[in-house]
């Protein structure tokens, strides 16, 4: 009992990055406890995706057919009976929405304690797992007091997995109580296509919680039109119905990756950084000095938007 | 038919805070409803006025301090609450999920819902475990990250928002649990008609021992809270407005915005 299983994750026949994310924390656990990495590849095309997890220090990969897609009534029956069958002492999973859509009701099945969204792993002394909490403001060090635990994985905190590896490619014969799948996916949609398509823009302004009202947007897009950027927003002003879906940046929205982002009135959540960490300049205006946005920004004015925001416009008057 | 929703308080730290040993010192917080419940109790209550004999009843683990918030949920228009607390989670600032779903699920055999909302996370822990735990605590179907909601008999048609622009369209029988992300409707202000009744709505107070639950001992311990390094030296920009505003114009220009 001291083998590590990652469960891949896969959509639309792709297997999704985090997999192989998964596969390098499963490989600092196992050397952690001296014990095997086994990936667990579940519905869909497994024969290529599992020739595509055999990354070096992969041991073995569980190939189960069953299915196109995730179901997390597959999911969980396959990887308790997985996890069982390998005997294994920690489970890893992507926090991510799938992976919060099977993960607790895994662990609640195999009586295993869970610690979602880790961006850290300790085994000095027993397993912990750093994640944040109130809001990416601080960074906490759980301590987990059982031998087994399954845990997700943030994404984008681990180096992809990349090489070839030489993992024995098992199949693995689930068996599955039909009865006990009372959910059925019956497509996917795609959403948020309009005209702008702010993963094009050179330079973005995006707009957050902190502009209040959806009058005030115009203060936003003045400064937008003064200096030639395309206006984006984070997920409240979206939600709100302040600017319409495509203008979303991040997890749920759009990727972006301009030479210039300026975020306005934003805390930089996760989600939201998940959609553009990959911008070239990032510059806050934001007048809470630990908003985690600060930890990522080049550039900052820590101060409130309503007053630096129509003085920049007013830089770029004439 | 009833719907319970879960509703919980979250702690919003001020922009400078102190912490004590491993929370946040308690002068430094603020506490409001959960928003991703807020949307919850929304999409419970919009069903309640679409058909016919709706209960929407909530439930909450928490001190008495979380009573104001519940009451918040009242005015919203939840008819009743349920509060749970057992003084053994005392000064936890991240209660295990499972335990938390444990005194939920005592609420849940006891009222019997047809169908359960959650939020998809709270603000301030963000553990996004509990609904789905609840659901499995219980024996009832589930669904994650739901941002569109029909019901059809008894089966809910939903949408599970996914990352990049994608929905899943997904057929859950009921009953179930589904939790609930933000955006799927517009959570209304309470009004003060809504304030003024919900101080008469009922909140009923249980033990765990009066829902019949024997609370599992806690397997997670938060052992440190720290401010995390920042990755990144921003530069900042200091003094008032103008000169901040004139020195990050000259940033810009530098880089070619706006010439
Ligand atoms: C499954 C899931 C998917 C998600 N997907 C996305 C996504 O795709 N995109 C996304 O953005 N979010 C997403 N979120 C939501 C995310 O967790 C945050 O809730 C959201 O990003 C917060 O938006 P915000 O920064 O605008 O608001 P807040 O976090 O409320 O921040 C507002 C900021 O404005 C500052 N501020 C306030 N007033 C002023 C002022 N006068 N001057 C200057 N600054 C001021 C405050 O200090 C604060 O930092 C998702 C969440 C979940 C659970
Ligand atoms: N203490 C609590 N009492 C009632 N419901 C809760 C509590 N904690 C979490 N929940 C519910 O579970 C959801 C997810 O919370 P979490 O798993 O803590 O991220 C929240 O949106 C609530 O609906």
């Amino acid at each position: 009992m001291s083998d590590v299983l990652v469960v891949a994750e896969h959509r639309r026949g792709e297997l999704r990055d985090v997999s192989y994310e998964l596969l390098t924390a499963g490989k600092e656990l196992a050397d952690a406890t001296d014990g095997e990495l086994h990936a667990a590849v579940i519905s869909g095309p497994v024969e290529e995706y599992a020739d595509k997890l055999d990354r070096p220090g992969v041991d073995q990969i569980h190939a189960v057919e069953n299915g196109e897609e995730f179901n997390h009534g597959i999911y969980t029956q396959v990887a308790a009976q997985l996890a069982n069958a390998v005997d294994a002492q920690y489970i890893l999973a992507g926090n991510t929405v799938n992976g919060l859509d099977f993960a607790p009701a895994l662990a609640e099945r195999l009586g295993l304690p869970l610690v979602t969204d880790a961006v850290d792993i300790e085994t000095d002394d027993g397993l912990s797992v750093v994640r944040e909490l109130y809001g990416g403001k601080t960074e906490g060090t759980v301590d987990i007091d059982s031998e087994r635990a399954l845990l997700t994985i943030r994404p984008g905190e681990w180096p992809e997995a990349d090489g070839t590896g030489d993992a024995a490619i098992e199949p693995f014969e689930a068996d599955i109580d039909e009865s006990a799948v009372r959910s059925t996916v019956t497509g996917f949609e795609e959403v948020r296509t309009g005209d702008v398509d702010i993963s094009d823009a050179d330079v973005l302004v995006s707009v957050g919680r902190g502009i209040e009202d959806e009058e005030n947007i115009e203060l936003i897009e003045e400064l937008a039109d003064a200096i030639g950027a395309t206006v984006s927003a984070s997920r409240p002003i979206v939600d709100n119905g302040w600017l319409p879906p495509d203008r979303q940046v991040g997890q749920s929205g759009k990727k972006v990756s301009p030479d210039i982002y300026i975020a306005i009135g934003i805390s930089g959540a996760v989600q939201h950084v998940a959609g553009m960490k990959g911008s070239e300049t990032i510059i806050a205006i934001n007048d809470d000095p630990s908003a985690p946005i600060y930890d990522i920004a080049d550039y900052g004015i820590v101060d409130d938007l309503f007053d630096v925001v129509p003085a920049l416009t007013e830089q770029f008057g004439e | 038919m009833k719907i319970l929703v879960t509703v919980t308080e979250v702690a919003i730290a001020d922009d400078e805070f102190e912490i004590n040993d491993t929370s946040i010192d308690e002068t430094y917080l603020t506490f409001d409803l959960n928003e991703w419940d807020t949307y919850a109790i929304e999409e419970a209550v919009q069903l309640q006025e679409t058909e016919d004999e709706i209960e929407v009843v909530t439930a909450t683990v928490g001190p008495e301090r979380v009573e104001e918030t519940i009451r918040t949920a009242l005015a919203k228009g939840a008819d009743r609450a349920v509060r749970i607390w057992d003084e053994s989670l005392e000064g936890e600032t991240m209660i295990d999920p499972s335990r938390k779903a444990q005194l939920l699920a005592g609420v849940v055999e006891d009222e019997q819902p047809d169908l359960v909302l959650s939020g998809v996370q709270s603000g301030d822990v963000a553990l996004g475990a509990t609904g789905v735990a609840l659901a499995e605590q219980v024996g009832f179907e589930w669904g994650a990250v739901v941002n569109q909601l029909d019901l059809d008999g008894d089966t809910a048609r939903v949408h599970r928002e996914l990352e990049g622009g994608v929905e899943e369209l997904t057929e859950i029988e009921l009953p179930a649990v589904l939790t609930i992300q933000t955006g799927i409707n517009e959570p209304r202000y309470a009004s003060l008609r809504g304030i003024r009744q919900a101080q008469s709505k009922p909140l009923d107070v249980r033990s765990p021992a009066d829902l019949g639950v024997e609370l599992e001992a806690a397997s997670l311990e938060l052992t440190d809270l720290v401010v995390p390094e920042s990755e990144s030296d921003t530069d900042l920009f200091e003094g008032a407005p103008e000169e901040t505003a004139a020195q990050l114009a000259e940033l810009l220009e530098e880089k070619g915005v706006g010439a």
